[in-house]
């Protein structure tokens, strides 16, 4: 039975998809404006890709943003899925409390995750760098983890292991061969929104960043205050890609081997 | 072969398992029957070891088990939704026990053979479950639990979802395997045919308490209390001078001659069933009614509304307390 939609309907939509999208596009398409100032169309070209490349300071920053979100995103993954397991483990109470403590990071607003970490470091005397802007990052990172990894383990549910143990299997031997590869999707998921999460991220970076610490999200900060360059529309153009994949994987990887049930959406 | 002992359970100071006393004998397939929340299936999670009892013990050929995980248990259990792991193929489900116990290949290869080959799985054994039927995926799980050869197989009500017509054949391969492997099978359901149909012996359980244990034959013509009494088959209960006694709807007989009745009544649903027809009684000055069944031989005409009479015998008669 096809019920029939008002045609406003469609109008809002498509207005709320312009209104989200359209700035990005622009973004999108003047990396490849054949112009440095003016924001009228003067022809295709792929030069703002090639000088990019061969800007020493882009390159410092996108090598500090990569060791960041490589190790940030194992410890977090490590230390979230950890997590994950082990609230499995506690009473009902104790679980509430930690399931809440763990997504208070996600919900509290940046500006204060990164004030709050940067008042931290100059008590304990912690110079910002690269070490800082790691354990900030993993702070963050870790919550998405814990998330993504403990949803999986809930969907898995108690009788798998039941099952290993009834079969002889030790608590060891029950985690090696039944729980990890039934949430090994949901870790890799975790660790690639970890791993998006600590790349795009600015705010926080931003408070607990030092002088040779610069990432990329607060080198193009810095760029823009003098006026938006096409080298700029260019790196975030790579930006946008590099999260929107590893965003897509993440998914994918979340509903591999659920069967028929897929989840449609991230659970945050 | 397993004794329980004053096993008692309580969760959050309910008791959900009355202190409870029951021997199991060996090669023996007993089932414990109850509507659901009745304990049955936590007596079976305590014999394998998920739940610990509060008090009590549980022994097993002598030895005393209480303490033991489930995975030093000689025991397996085939799950309500058999649990197979679904990363693994049907071989792999089956050789998991085995691996554990670091068996030699040899070994679990044999044993993997005969137990596909017991349950029929030979052409899907290179199969993951969720490439499985239903009824393919529980004789997995049963392929999986008797590979190990345990002492005891516990079975969780294994064909509770499974349609009627499958989990019909499957009752009969059960029964045949259960012979074939001469193991002891407990085996908990709440469908009473099932348990009439399978076991050796039954214990009817309600609210954690033991109603009644007996061999199928024992429960069904002399139920010792009324719960007994109706939830296994029909019945009609009647109470007189105080006590409380049951007759199967079999052992009523319908006459027109009223006078001479124990009871009297008015017809109040003709039920014709085949090889049985069934005849509802709404019966004079009581708020009951009764369930008489006539055999095929029974040729006479009732009318729905027709007065008649209710005989039986005192010899019947099934006591089943005040």
């Amino acid at each position: 039975m096809r019920t029939r939609r008002s045609p406003w309907l469609g109008l809002h939509s498509l207005l709320m998809i312009i209104f989200i999208y359209v700035p990005i596009l622009f973004i999108i398409l003047f990396s490849f404006n054949d112009s440095r100032l003016s924001a009228e169309w003067r022809g295709f070209t792929l030069d703002w890709y090639v000088s990019l490349f061969d800007n020493d300071h882009v390159m410092d920053a996108l090598e500090n943003s990569l060791i960041v979100a490589v190790i940030s995103t194992l410890a977090a993954t490590l230390l979230g899925t950890l997590a994950a397991i082990a609230v499995r483990k506690v009473t009902r109470r104790l679980k509430l409390s930690m399931n809440g403590l763990m997504y208070l990071p996600i919900v509290i607003p940046d500006i204060i995750m990164g004030l709050s970490l940067l008042v931290l470091f100059r008590l304990l005397g912690v110079e910002t760098g690269k070490t800082t802007i790691i354990i900030a990052h993993i702070t963050f990172s870790m919550s998405y983890v814990y998330v993504v990894v403990s949803s999986r383990l809930a969907g898995m549910g108690k009788q798998l292991e039941e099952a290993a143990q009834d079969l002889g299997a030790s608590p060891w031997q029950t985690f090696r061969h039944v729980t990890l590869p039934q949430i090994t999707p949901g870790i890799i998921s975790g660790a690639l929104i970890a791993f998006t999460m600590s790349l795009d991220d600015f705010m926080v970076s931003f408070f607990v960043s030092g002088p040779s610490s610069t990432t990329l999200p607060i080198y193009i900060y810095g760029q823009v205050k003098r006026g938006i360059s096409p080298e700029i529309n260019a790196l975030c153009t790579i930006l946008i890609l590099v999260s929107v994949t590893l965003i897509f994987l993440a998914q994918y990887m979340l509903n591999r081997g659920k069967g028929q049930k897929k989840q449609k959406m991230l659970p945050f | 072969m397993i004794e329980l002992v004053d096993v008692q359970k309580n969760f959050a100071g309910q008791m959900v398992v009355h202190p409870l006393n029951l021997t199991i004998k060996e090669g023996e397939f007993l089932t414990l029957l109850g509507p659901s929340g009745c304990g049955k299936t936590t007596i079976l999670r305590m014999i394998a070891g998920f739940e610990q009892p509060t008090e009590g013990q549980i022994v097993l050929d002598g030895a005393d088990l209480t303490a033991l995980p489930p995975n030093r248990r000689d025991l397996n259990l085939v799950f309500q939704h058999y649990a197979l792991f679904p990363h693994m193929t049907v071989e792999d489900n089956i050789a998991f026990g085995l691996k554990m116990k670091k068996l030699p290949q040899a070994e679990i290869k044999q044993r993997i053979e005969e137990a596909v080959a017991m349950t029929q799985l030979t052409p899907l054994v290179k199969r993951y479950p969720h490439q499985l039927s239903g009824g393919q995926q529980q004789r997995v799980a049963i392929a999986r639990a008797i590979a190990n050869k345990p002492k005891v197989l516990l079975l969780d009500e294994p064909l509770g979802a499974l349609d009627l017509q499958l989990r019909k054949n499957l009752q009969s391969e059960l029964k045949q395997l259960q012979r074939s492997l001469g193991i002891t099978f407990v085996y908990v359901t709440h469908d009473q045919e099932e348990a009439m149909m399978l076991s050796d012996r039954i214990v009817i359980m309600n609210n954690g308490q033991v109603e009644q244990i007996g061999t199928p034959r024992e429960i069904y013509a002399t139920p010792a209390t009324l719960f007994a009494a109706t939830f296994v088959g029909e019945n009609n209960i009647f109470s007189q001078d105080g006590r409380l006694f049951a007759v199967r709807p079999e052992k009523l007989k319908a006459t027109r001659d009223t006078d001479a009745a124990k009871r009297t009544g008015v017809v109040q649903d003709v039920l014709y069933l085949g090889s049985i027809h069934k005849l509802v009684v709404q019966l004079d000055g009581e708020p009951m009614t009764v369930t008489i069944a006539l055999d095929f031989t029974d040729e006479r005409p009732w009318e729905i509304g027709e007065k008649l009479g209710v005989n039986w015998g005192s010899q019947d008669e099934v006591n089943i307390g005040a």
